[in-house]
């Protein structure tokens, strides 16, 4: 199986000027993501704006602080140039001013990350909790087409990426926007003409900036893609890597290797050059900004038109100005990309759900159902765009009575597990009907209608919590006796014994701990306990030593008496027990009857049975 | 770290270029503020314009020169970490490749994909950081500082200050975070966790009904893992704030001292503006030097994981000495397993007892048992995956051990249990072992495997793309391809490890039939568990807990092994004199 999806790095510091410069993924329908994005937003109304008054409070503090500390200097400096001494008393009054509006700056702005944090965790805890409930309303067709590698990158990537965006960016556009806008004005305040000189170099760094962010998006998509073919070339050779060894392909994996790992140095080396000369440049500019306001600032002053606490000032405001300018500038890139992602967190929740439950009362109760399944005239192919849709099942038609044991046999791909599928509803027909004791399953809500039956399959899920809680899965309360009862009929409970904390054994990610035998007697112990009266049994057993697939036949044996069994089965002994035999082919069943009555037939069957002993 | 060290060892000439460099630029840098106090006092109260022109000049001489250097810098930067991201992967990629079955499976083929695409790209990440902050703070720092010394030998206590105040600002956030973020990353596992645990459970949570307490169980780590990050995220919103604050203050602080001082003649005024400019530049370079040492474990986590693999030396070396045999391409091929014990590295018990067998060429050699009886094991050794702990494998009388690797393989066609297909073609799949292969022996080769039908009708029939991991052929298809690519080879020996598993049973059969045919001189070994699969064989190798039980003919064994008995009425039906009844009628 490939190895873990490589996510770009996360975690804070990681990013920076070179992390926001890389090209964002185009979303589909930009505006109309952002409106229901603008929707979850809304229940922050309140929050929102009050941190907006938060955030123009912290910034006009900080953008009118150089102005005050200016006119501080100006005391200073006026002292000097008239010669008297130092007025304390007026300095003191504009620090202590000063005191109070850097601190108040400091506190808004942590009062508006404190906001903003609050509101980016709750929606992307809002987001989690929506995907993670549609999970379960979403019909199975939608995963049969989807890697869970998908599914869970919407949860955490996408969800990820909207709550940084959420968190940092939106402030970070609030207060940058509002810094140059209060900037610019205190600039124009102080001094029209000054203000004129050191806007002159506000188009040199925009122009610079757009030359670097478009000369390196070709190198960063180039990035991306030779990086993509390095880790996929490096994750099929060394998970296939007894068959490179088995067929000497080793250099051939070598030169293919080498091929785009220099691709990839080559192009890593000229975007990382092209992003880090951005900031260089944009210094350098504001460097001549700097210079330009003293030569103009000093004329002036020596014209007196201007005092050298304002051009304290200036000089201040000047190295405030560029970098809003270069943060602002990629914004667009990460609105792109917050938009992308939460367009595909959206195309999950808008996806088409299952048809629900019906409202009235359940016409039967799972526990007095008798076991009478009818399949009428059943016919299924899986939802599709094609046309005309390739049908998996044509006309199945079948009747089993009550505590018979049905053995459904055939190829692969004859349609074996869609017929347990279909009879859990986890696909809906496209023609005829399924009965229970005479009553449709549509007209039975899904959780009284899975209650009737009890499965048991090729894949023995278990999950990481207790052996308790695992044989449990199937009841609402199940008490340890009878649990302890279910693990003996499934010939477990000696094994379970055996181990340090016995039922409250913690089975690990994937059961790792336990061989696959003992997973399938667990699953069979949840069966018995489960206690339903129909029976789905997906025999293969071939995974297993003698000795355990003897104690997991006995336990079959033992679940399937007095009970409506279905058997996909692969062993002889099943097939020749059982009560009546469906041989699938193709979709259809095309033969019926007892193992001795289907070789007498002289077709498929036999054909199948005997193809055995060629 | 010895063998990451020796990868950046050619480039040390090029780091120290660049280390040169960022000392320049920053030192360079710290000459600005200079050059600003003196446009303000000697120019601007004393009412020099020339001085201010030329000294803006200068300036800007000076700023384009930091420019440059930076430029510079970036270029030789970049140069440095493209180039030894891409030797690191390449060292990580050949010693993997060295590797054998042992080695493989000490880390897990998961773990080696991360280590040598994530961890390389976090050392890539973060070295470029470490590099440019490790040369310019310390540069920047110690520069503004002895400036700033010089500047005003009597303001440099408000540095201090600063310097203290943000140490136990950056000490509190790092003492409160820390341990948080080892949270955060084990909730975000967890949530993890349990998606991909609902996702492959779908079918029995929806049998079962238990909706409700999966999204329950979500919803408890949903839970916990939003307020721990609303925690962290808050922690840090205070962080900056609290940073310019510090040097806010500190500014004033200055502004304050250096008040008095200006009116005791001991402080020109655009000297205090400079000093405030250094003490910033002090401050920011401490902020920096933290940064380093907060960022330097992240990147030695994954250096310490890429060290582990690149240490390791592999058991079986598979490099080809000079001494070493080659036994030519159509030898015989008779194949001797002589008293063959064999343990895990680090197993405690051996899983193969003191097996013997020959396998003579032209004939079906089958090893059959219950999972857990050693067959893939036993099998894998003949390729030498593994190396037998005891006894000896031959080939027309040479001990494997004693051919070159390259030799050994080439003399076998080996075809796993599951289906492996590289992407690419159909064609580059089955050339895989010699791209010399022309199309003729490649359609042979898909006749018999019986996979020649289906591949023509794929409408680029040989040139069909086959995606990563061959998704996109059905399990039989990529069965029938591994087994057509091992075909292709022409090899004297032949080596099915339960490879028809995927195959219906008229397909197995028909290929059977083809195989007999065609390879009649070969030696071939075939792993199963279907007896049908085995019945022909010449010799059925009978395995039970790693011992040999049994080995015959199908008739001689079902007489004479109860193992093999027992693993055959499973699926065939015993008449009750114990004589195997085929159900004809």
């Amino acid at each position: 199986m490939a190895g873990p999806k490589i996510r770009p790095g996360r975690g804070p510091g990681s990013g920076g000027p070179a992390a926001a410069m890389m090209p964002g993924e185009k979303p589909k329908n930009f505006h109309s993501t952002l409106r229901t994005l603008g929707r979850y937003l809304k229940p922050y109304r309140c929050k929102l704006i009050v941190a907006s008054i938060a955030a123009l409070l912290s910034v006009a503090f900080s953008v009118v602080s150089p102005w005050i500390l200016g006119m501080a200097t100006d005391v200073v400096a006026d002292s000097l140039l008239t010669d008297s001494p130092l007025d304390f008393n007026r300095l003191g009054q504009f620090m202590g001013f000063l005191l109070l509006l850097y601190g108040l700056s400091t506190l808004f702005s942590t009062w508006l990350g404190f906001l903003m944090a609050g509101v980016a965790q709750r929606i992307s805890y809002q987001l989690r909790k929506e995907l993670s409930e549609k999970l379960n309303r979403l019909p199975l067709s939608y995963f049969d087409h989807r890697t869970h590698g998908e599914i869970l990158s919407r949860i955490t990537n996408d969800v990820d990426t909207v709550n940084t965006t959420l968190n940092q960016t939106l402030s970070q556009i609030v207060t940058n926007g509002i810094t140059i806008l209060g900037v610019f004005a205190l600039m124009v305040i102080i001094s029209p003409l000054m203000t004129l000189i050191a806007l002159m170099t506000i188009p040199l760094s925009l122009w610079v900036i757009r030359q670097i962010v478009g000369k390196s998006q070709k190198h960063f998509k180039d990035n991306q893609r030779f990086l993509g073919e390095v880790n996929g070339h490096i994750e099929e050779m060394f998970s296939g890597h007894i068959i490179v060894k088995a067929f000497n392909g080793e250099k051939q994996s070598k030169d293919t290797f080498e091929k785009w790992n220099q691709q990839l140095a080559r192009a890593g080396e000229k975007s990382q050059f092209l992003s880090g000369t951005m900031m260089p440049l944009i210094n350098m500019i504001g460097n001549l900004g700097f210079v330009l306001v003293c030569v103009a600032g000093g004329a002036l002053a020596l014209q007196g038109r201007i005092t050298i606490g304002s051009i304290q000032a200036f000089i201040q405001y000047i190295r405030t100005f560029n970098h809003p300018i270069a943060q602002l500038a990629n914004v667009a890139n990460v609105l792109q990309s917050t938009a992308a992602a939460a367009e595909r967190i959206f195309e999950v929740l808008n996806e088409k759900e299952e048809a629900p439950d019906p409202t009235e009362d359940s016409p039967i109760q799972p526990k007095q159902v008798r076991g009478e399944i009818t399949f009428d005239h059943v016919s299924f192919h899986y939802p599709t765009q094609e046309e005309p849709p390739q049908p998996l099942i044509k006309d199945f038609h079948f009747v089993a009575k009550p505590g018979q044991r049905v053995a459904i046999v055939g190829p692969t791909g004859a349609g074996k597990t869609t017929i347990v599928k279909l009879l859990l509803r986890f696909y809906e027909l496209t023609g005829g009907r399924i009965l229970v004791d005479g009553v449709d399953i549509t007209t039975l809500p899904k959780k009284e209608l899975r209650s009737i039956f009890s499965m048991v399959l090729q894949d023995n899920w278990l999950f990481s919590g207790t052996v308790q809680e695992n044989i449990g899965y199937g009841c609402a309360n199940p008490s340890p006796q009878a649990i302890e009862e279910a693990a003996r009929q499934a010939h477990i409970h000696h094994f379970i014994k055996t181990q340090p904390s016995g039922y409250e054994m913690v089975i690990q990610e994937e059961a790792g701990n336990l061989s696959q035998g003992q997973k399938q007697l667990l699953t069979l112990a949840r069966a018995f306990l489960a206690d339903a009266p129909v029976l789905i049994l997906d025999e293969a057993t071939s995974s297993v030593d003698t000795r355990t697939e003897a104690q997991i036949q006995k336990a079959m044996a033992q679940l399937m008496e007095g009970r409506t069994s279905f058997i996909i089965a692969h062993r002889l002994s099943t097939i020749m027990d059982a009560d009546v035999i469906l041989v699938m082919k193709d979709g259809d069943v095309i033969e019926k009857g007892t193992h001795q009555e289907l070789l007498a037939q002289g077709g498929f069957y036999k054909t199948l049975y005997e193809s055995q002993y060629e | 770290m010895k063998r990451i060290a020796k990868i950046y060892v050619p480039h040390i000439p090029t780091i120290l270029l660049t280390g040169g460099l960022i000392v320049i630029q920053a030192l360079l840098q710290l000459e600005l503020p200079k050059f600003m106090a003196q446009i303000i006092d000697q120019g601007i109260i004393t009412g020099n314009l020339s001085l201010i022109y030329g000294t803006g000049a200068t300036m800007l001489l000076l700023s384009f020169l930091v420019c440059l250097a930076a430029v510079l810098v970036s270029y030789l930067g970049a140069r440095i970490s493209s180039r030894s991201a891409a030797t690191l992967r390449s060292s990580i990629f050949d010693q993997v490749t060295r590797f054998g079955n042992a080695e493989i499976e000490h880390f897990g083929p998961s773990s080696l994909i991360t280590r040598a695409t994530n961890d390389v790209l976090q050392i890539q990440n973060t070295s470029l950081m470490l590099l440019r902050m490790g040369f310019f703070a310390p540069a920047m720092g110690i520069g503004a500082l002895v400036m700033a010394i010089r500047t005003n030998r009597d303001l440099t206590w408000t540095i201090a200050v600063a310097l203290a105040a943000l140490l136990v600002l950056i000490l509190v956030s790092v003492f409160l975070s820390l341990p948080r973020f080892r949270i955060l990353q084990k909730l975000m596992d967890r949530l993890n966790l349990i998606v991909n645990e609902r996702l492959s459970g779908l079918l029995v949570i929806r049998a079962f009904h238990r909706e409700s307490s999966e999204e329950k169980r979500f919803d408890n780590a949903n839970l916990d893992l939003m307020k721990t990050n609303l925690f962290v995220s808050r922690l840090m919103s205070f962080l900056m704030p609290g940073m310019t604050l510090i040097m806010s203050y500190g500014s004033l602080l200055v502004v304050w001292a250096g008040a008095a001082l200006i009116q005791q003649d001991r402080l020109a005024i655009g000297d205090m503006m400079a000093f405030i400019q250094y003490a910033m530049h002090v401050v920011m370079s401490f902020l920096f030097l933290t940064m380093f040492f907060i960022m330097l474990p992240r990147a030695m986590v994954s250096a310490q994981r890429v060290q582990e693999v690149l240490s390791m030396e592999p058991r079986i070396s598979e490099i080809c000495a000079e001494e070493q045999r080659n036994l030519p391409l159509n030898t015989a091929g008779e194949v001797v397993f002589d008293k063959v014990c064999f343990r895990y590295p680090d197993a405690e018990e051996d899983v193969l007892h003191h097996i013997s067998f020959r396998a003579k060429p032209g004939t079906w050699t089958a090893i059959v048992g219950g999972t857990g009886s050693g067959k893939s094991t036993l099998i894998n050794l003949l390729p030498r995956f593994y190396d037998v702990t005891q006894g000896s494998i031959s080939i027309d009388g040479v001990n494997i051990r004693e051919l070159c690797h390259e030799n050994l393989r080439n003399l076998m066609g080996y075809v796993p249990q599951k289906g492996v297909l590289f992407s690419g073609t159909i064609q580059s799949n089955l050339t895989f072992a010699n791209p010399e292969l022309e199309e003729e022996s490649l359609i042979q080769a898909l006749k018999l495997s019986q996979a020649y039908d289906f591949v023509q009708e794929k409408p680029e029939g040989l040139a069909t793309s086959i995606s990563q991991g061959g998704t996109n052929v059905s399990g039989g298809q990529r069965q029938r391809l591994s087994i057509a690519r091992a075909l292709a080879k022409k090899a004297p020996i032949y080596i099915f490890d339960d490879s028809f598993s995927a195959l219906d049973f008229q397909t197995e059969a028909d290929l059977r039939k083809a195989m007999l045919k065609a390879l009649c001189d070969k030696t071939i070994f075939v792993v199963a568990q279907r007896i049908s699969t085995v019945k022909d064989a010449q010799q059925i190798i009978v395995l039970d807990e790693g011992k040999v039980v049994g080995i015959g003919t199908h008739s001689q064994l079902i007489a004479t092994c109860p193992v093999y008995r027992e693993l055959a009425a499973s699926q065939l039906q015993l008449s009750p004199k114990g004589d195997e009844d085929y159900g004809r009628t």
